[in-house]
């Protein structure tokens, strides 16, 4: 079977007011992929998620961003949206006054471009509801208003499984969560997996890779991708940490 | 009801075309004892009534206009060059041809149906959807419930109402409190008797045959003991009308045990000054809610308030205010707590958008003796641009050290981060702000009747697609 190519990221550097943050990745997931993205703190892991989906706030200063083969340069956010892109964020937003279902129902339309009919909708909602165990209730409150973290984001797996997008971006989507928040969470995004749709896992910690089991990994440090292996390359991580792969990258300076 | 000679419709009205109306009695702009006179006989009021008004113009004449508020468009208000009665012939009637493209486009958008487009717009006088009502009038002939305009109410019921007229809002409160009562008419009475309860909300446009928006509207509602009632006026689609000033007076009287619930919105056009005065007495375990929608006018200054005047009394106040390019939004509320045990509530929220204006002016006193009294005021601002301003001037004068008392205000624009996440979903640009803006009212639109919630909603998103656009 042959690889079709979903997101080409093409030495893609990026600022925010003026700072260099992403100092020229490069990176291509396939369909059906699942590469993981690790880092320590401040090394442009949420810069990278934000310049994909197309944040104002950041400025891409050089390289580009292939979606499908389409350079999503001049997409609005909402527009790479409906081609097929994903974010789930790490701290997603509260609206207030707008209901969660209210909410899930809109996206869906939006990126599916058409009008689904309540009943098809309602019986979608309840059967990913189940999966991930979040109850009737949880639908009528307002988005993400007073949520506990671990709500939070198996809200933003909730919205990964309804909307179906092609490339999801997952930005560390583990962080903050206990160990039964941690495998649900894992079950949706398990869910999810098949050979179209290409995932991008942004991680701190390697725990969440014992559940969803990547194809490549990834280490990102000072805005460049150093290392990349396959899923034993996390497993080192967990064991020796970072030093040792900044060491090789010469980049072990009394920065980290 | 007392048939008329001609019938009583909307107000003679200039949109910048062509305008034949005849009138049958148009006695020249400006404000005058002969006016008030020509008036009174053809209406034919009982003397009492003349007398209040003559009473009341030389209290206008009097008075000083406020010096707080937007002053500066108050200024502007010139007395003089304003038709203050005017009866329009029978034949009165705007061309639907003759209205403007945009008024057309707004109704096509908001889905008025067809009747209500030609009664809005001035076409007609009056609301034509005549057989539903006859049937629940009917029903509320049975319950024993008094709903009529307030020009027959005064020939017919003139010891209820000569009861409580004024006293809930006596002339010399303030100078458009005079003005209402010297030149008045129209307006709904209402009178519920005890251990009543009126299932169907009433609405203004019920009152056949009788003034509908009028410039001095004078509503008085009572509700006996026990008993409840819901009134709706106004409406969101927006109102063309070029009287320029329009001052209602509404009063309510909640006796013991009993409830109102007010609900207006208005969406005057953007050359009103809208300057209303309402006011309720709640008494012995009686309440009373005021809903109240701002969207439409020049300049709206209005501060329903509530008089708790009984043990146990409650009030509440949920106001929305929306202001766009060249308007200014003065509302607000206040609570008088003059018996122990009372509560109030106040929830007020505001947009701006475009350099529009809104003000949060609100009062809570709590007299000496009321003691064991709980008042919440909360209001929020929403500004959706760098140009938009908001302003609150909340009031409290707490005389009694038990009072529970709770206040919070805040302001917030629509976040580039919220935008963002709602975007992110495929969600586009306006609608996302659509989406914000809705979900900043959603605790006033849960309190609306289904259709109004519905087509304020889709008004609001109207609204969003003209702010990106």
């Amino acid at each position: 079977m042959s690889k079709e190519v979903l997101l080409s990221i093409e030495n893609l550097h990026s600022s925010v007011e003026g700072k260099p943050i992403l100092k020229g990745i490069n990176l291509e997931v396939n369909r059906g992929e699942v590469h993981a993205i690790m880092g320590p703190n401040g090394s442009g892991k949420s810069t990278l998620s934000n310049v994909l989906m197309g944040h104002p706030k950041y400025e891409v200063t050089k390289g580009r961003i292939l979606l499908k083969g389409k350079d999503v340069k001049d997409l609005s956010v909402d527009e790479r949206a409906r081609e097929g892109l994903f974010l789930a964020f790490q701290y997603p937003l509260s609206i207030p006054g707008v209901p969660v279902s209210k909410f899930l129902r809109m996206s869906l339309q939006a990126t599916h471009g058409k009008d689904i009919p309540i009943m098809e909708f309602q019986k979608k909602l309840k059967e990913q509801s189940e999966l991930l165990e979040i109850k009737d209730s949880f639908l009528g409150r307002y988005l993400n208003e007073g949520f506990s973290g671990g709500e939070k984001k198996r809200n933003e797996i909730l919205q990964l499984v309804l909307l179906e997008p092609e490339m999801a971006v997952l930005d560390e989507t583990d962080s903050g969560l206990d160990i039964d928040a941690l495998k649900i969470v894992a079950k949706g995004i398990e869910a999810t997996r098949n050979e179209k749709r290409g995932i991008l896992l942004i991680t701190h910690y390697q725990r969440l890779l014992n559940y969803v089991q990547p194809d490549y990994v990834h280490v990102l440090a000072d805005g460049r991708i150093i290392k990349s292996g396959e899923k034993d390359l996390a497993i080192q991580l967990e064991a020796k940490g970072y030093d040792w792969v900044l060491k090789e990258a010469n980049l072990l300076t009394a920065k980290t | 009801m007392a048939t008329k000679k001609a019938r009583l419709g909307k107000k003679d009205y200039k949109y910048g075309f062509h305008d034949d109306v005849k009138n049958v009695f148009k006695p020249g702009k400006g404000l005058t004892k002969k006016l008030l006179n020509e008036m009174s006989e053809m209406k034919q009021e009982p003397k009492w009534m003349l007398e209040n008004r003559l009473k009341a113009l030389d209290v206008f004449l009097q008075k000083p206009m406020p010096t707080w508020g937007n002053t500066q468009l108050l200024g502007q208000l010139d007395f003089e060059n304003i038709f203050y009665y005017v009866r329009p012939t029978e034949k009165t009637e705007k061309r639907w041809e003759d209205v403007p493209d945009k008024v057309k486009n707004t109704f096509d958008r908001l889905g008025i149906p067809e009747a209500e487009r030609r009664f809005l717009a001035g076409v007609t006088a009056q609301y034509e959807s005549e057989v539903v009502y006859h049937s629940i009038r009917k029903d509320l002939e049975k319950q024993g419930v008094i709903f009529l305009g307030m020009d027959d109410a005064v020939k017919q019921f003139p010891d209820l109402v000569k009861q409580y007229f004024g006293t809930i809002i006596p002339m010399e409160d303030n100078k458009f409190a005079s003005l209402n009562t010297a030149v008045w008419s129209g307006g709904s009475f209402i009178y519920v008797p005890k251990n009543t309860h009126v299932e169907i909300p009433l609405q203004a446009y019920f009152r056949i045959n009788s003034e509908n928006m009028g410039q001095f509207e004078r509503t008085l509602i009572i509700t006996d003991e026990g008993s409840d009632v819901h009134y709706i006026e106004g409406c969101t689609a927006p109102t063309y009308t070029s009287n320029s000033l329009h001052s209602a007076v509404v009063e309510l009287v909640a006796l013991p045990g009993s409830k109102i619930r007010y609900t207006t919105i208005q969406n005057w056009s953007n050359n009103v000054y809208n300057l209303v005065t309402k006011r309720a007495m709640a008494y012995q375990d009686a309440a009373v809610e005021w809903i109240d929608g701002n969207i439409g006018s020049k300049l709206t200054m209005k501060y329903p308030s509530v008089y708790l005047m009984g043990k146990g009394a409650r009030g509440e106040v949920l106001s929305i205010a929306y202001a766009g390019r060249g308007q200014h939004q003065d509302a607000g509320a206040k609570m008088i707590h003059a018996a122990p045990h009372t509560t109030s509530t106040i929830l007020s929220k505001s947009i701006s958008r475009d350099g529009g204006r809104t003000s949060y002016r609100g009062l809570v006193r709590v007299n000496k003796g009321a003691s064991g009294c709980k008042a919440n005021v909360r209001c929020d601002a929403l500004l959706l641009d760098e140009d938009s301003r908001s302003d609150t001037y909340p009031t409290m004068d707490i005389n009694e050290k038990d009072a529970t008392i709770g206040h919070e205000a805040t302001v917030s624009k629509v976040g580039e981060e919220q935008l963002f996440y709602l975007m992110s979903r495929g969600i586009k640009e306006n609608e996302a702000q659509s989406m914000i803006v809705n979900g900043f009212i959603e605790p006033f639109i849960k309190e609306l009747p289904m259709e109004y919630a519905v087509e304020l909603n889709r008004l609001m998103a109207l609204e969003m697609e003209g702010a990106i656009g």
